[in-house]
């Protein structure tokens, strides 16, 4: 069976915090996982190559609203908008 | 104890291809970076870059010198010829074998490897130029500069990232004090916009899509820069006694390692590093009228730094000026102390404080005098300059009015 949007994330966002993906839930913040801006910047290349999306994320501005960060559920919602956008165009 | 002086200084940026052209550059507060000219540049988000255009190396150097210097040596013999002219001074003898070189680079030939990793694993050919290696190699720039000027003395390169050129001549200042040298050709080089060069910057999501806003609330990142600029360092007596113009004294140095994280950057470390300097030039807080900011652009380099000077100098802090002229022509990488170095000595010569350009809006975390802008005309005795590379290794120099 194809794993969800939401349990690719939660792996990779596991991975990176290592932890199960079973302690990850879809409320918990990188912050909490204690996930640091060097991990956050390997968690979205990760994500990236996942599915093959392009994320708008700069280090410098990661608030910046282009990519809700702020829990596990946001970066799945932000995740499944940028495929159903980004499957659209043709991958270069 | 042996002092040491500046006698020549050459560059070659994307402000300016010689010292007048970038300091003129530096006054009128313009910025050199715009649009990446170079192959393949759209597959990269990051298409901007303080890059040298309107050069022409068939111009400047022969074919057998093409062969050999990979665009950061190139850019290395532009700057070492105009600083070398500049300082009258000819090597034979004696004075070739106590004189060297040390240069800054952090990638060394990155166009070389860019350009044979395309033909061996793009276009699967099986065979590369000879001269791939020596092209390619980091201390290639230094080699020649040996070479060209019958520099025997002690020769190497640096590097250490963004400090590899502060660290390159805060070693030939203590070589030369310290009875190793009597002149030292010193600064640096960098040439990394090449399609790698940037994607690997590109990877690390750090990097500005417009613009290079050092202090400013609203800077969203580094632009990376390409060039050089070369000294001639002496020892003062030697200088004094042929009569050359001083350009500017080397009073201190100070290098410091965070030993803590391999990207983010430690108000400690670089507060030590300053310290250290001002300690071993022997001059108080008070005595600094202007720093040359390490000042990226970054979230996280322009805070630090700015709290690093803070603790550093206590209240002065809130009186001298620091700017970023990395504004204006990008972050040189290995090569960027250098470029910076130039905007010391016209403080410390003419009087004129490069800005900060791209100046939009405070931030309270970055909460000093930053030269927002435009140059300002001040007279000041002794400067700083700052350079904290990734790897937490900080190297600081200090400089003063020529005596």
């Amino acid at each position: 069976m194809a794993e969800s949007v939401s349990e690719k994330v939660i792996a990779i966002i596991a991975e990176q915090a290592v932890l199960e993906p079973s302690d990850v839930s879809l409320d918990s913040t990188l912050e909490d996982l204690g996930i640091d801006s060097l991990g956050l910047v390997e968690s979205i290349f990760a994500i990236e190559e996942a599915f093959d999306i392009q994320v708008p994320f700069n280090a410098n501005e990661p608030d910046a609203g282009d990519f809700d960060i702020s829990s596990v559920a946001s970066i799945v919602r932000e995740v499944e908008r940028l495929i159903s956008a980004q499957s659209s165009q043709t991958s270069t | 104890m042996r002092r040491v002086v500046i006698t020549g200084q050459g560059t070659i940026n994307a402000l300016g291809q010689d010292v007048p052209a970038t300091l003129e550059a530096m006054r009128e507060g313009r910025c050199g970076i715009g649009p990446l000219e170079l192959r393949d540049v759209e597959r990269l988000s990051v298409r901007i870059g303080g890059q040298v255009k309107g050069y022409d190396p068939e111009a400047l150097f022969n074919r057998q010198q093409i062969s050999l210097y990979d665009r950061f040596t190139q850019f290395t013999m532009i700057a070492a010829r105009q600083a070398l002219d500049e300082a009258g001074l000819t090597f034979a003898g004696d004075l070739a074998a106590r004189s060297g070189v040390v240069l800054g680079t952090a990638g060394g030939g990155v166009n070389t490897w860019d350009e044979n990793y395309r033909s061996v694993y793009e276009e699967g050919k099986n065979r590369v130029h000879p001269f791939v290696v020596p092209k390619l190699m980091n201390n290639a720039a230094a080699s020649h500069v040996s070479m060209e000027w019958n520099l025997k003395g002690p020769s190497f390169s640096v590097a250490t990232a963004c400090a590899s050129s502060n660290h390159a001549m805060g070693l030939a200042f203590q070589l030369i004090r310290g009875g190793g040298a009597e002149v030292m050709v010193t600064g640096g080089s960098e040439a990394m916009l090449s399609f790698g060069g940037v994607k690997a910057w590109e990877g690390l999501r750090v990097m500005s899509k417009d613009a290079c806003r050092p202090f400013s609330a609203n800077r969203n990142g580094m632009v990376q820069g390409e060039g050089a600029a070369v000294f001639v360092f002496e020892e003062r007596e030697h200088a004094m006694a042929r009569g050359a113009t001083i350009l500017a004294e080397v009073v201190g140095f100070a290098m410091t390692s965070d030993a803590a994280d391999i990207v983010m950057p430690s108000q400690q470390g670089a507060a030590r590093a300053i310290t250290g300097a001002l300690r071993d030039a022997r001059l108080a807080p008070s005595e600094i009228g202007y720093i040359n900011a390490h000042g990226t652009g970054t979230a996280a380099n322009d805070k630090v730094e700015c709290a690093a000077v803070a603790h550093a100098f206590g209240h002065h802090a809130d009186a001298l000026m620091i700017s970023s002229t990395k504004s204006m022509h990008g972050h040189l990488i290995g090569g960027t102390g250098a470029v910076e170095l130039l905007a010391c000595i016209m403080a410390l010569r003419d009087g004129v404080i490069a800005p900060t350009i791209g100046y939009e809006e405070p931030d309270p975390e970055c909460a000093l005098d930053v030269v927002p802008n435009v140059a300002r005309e001040a007279k000041v005795d002794a400067v700083l300059s700052n350079a904290f590379a990734f790897g937490g290794l900080n190297a600081v120099l200090v400089l003063r009015k020529a005596p």
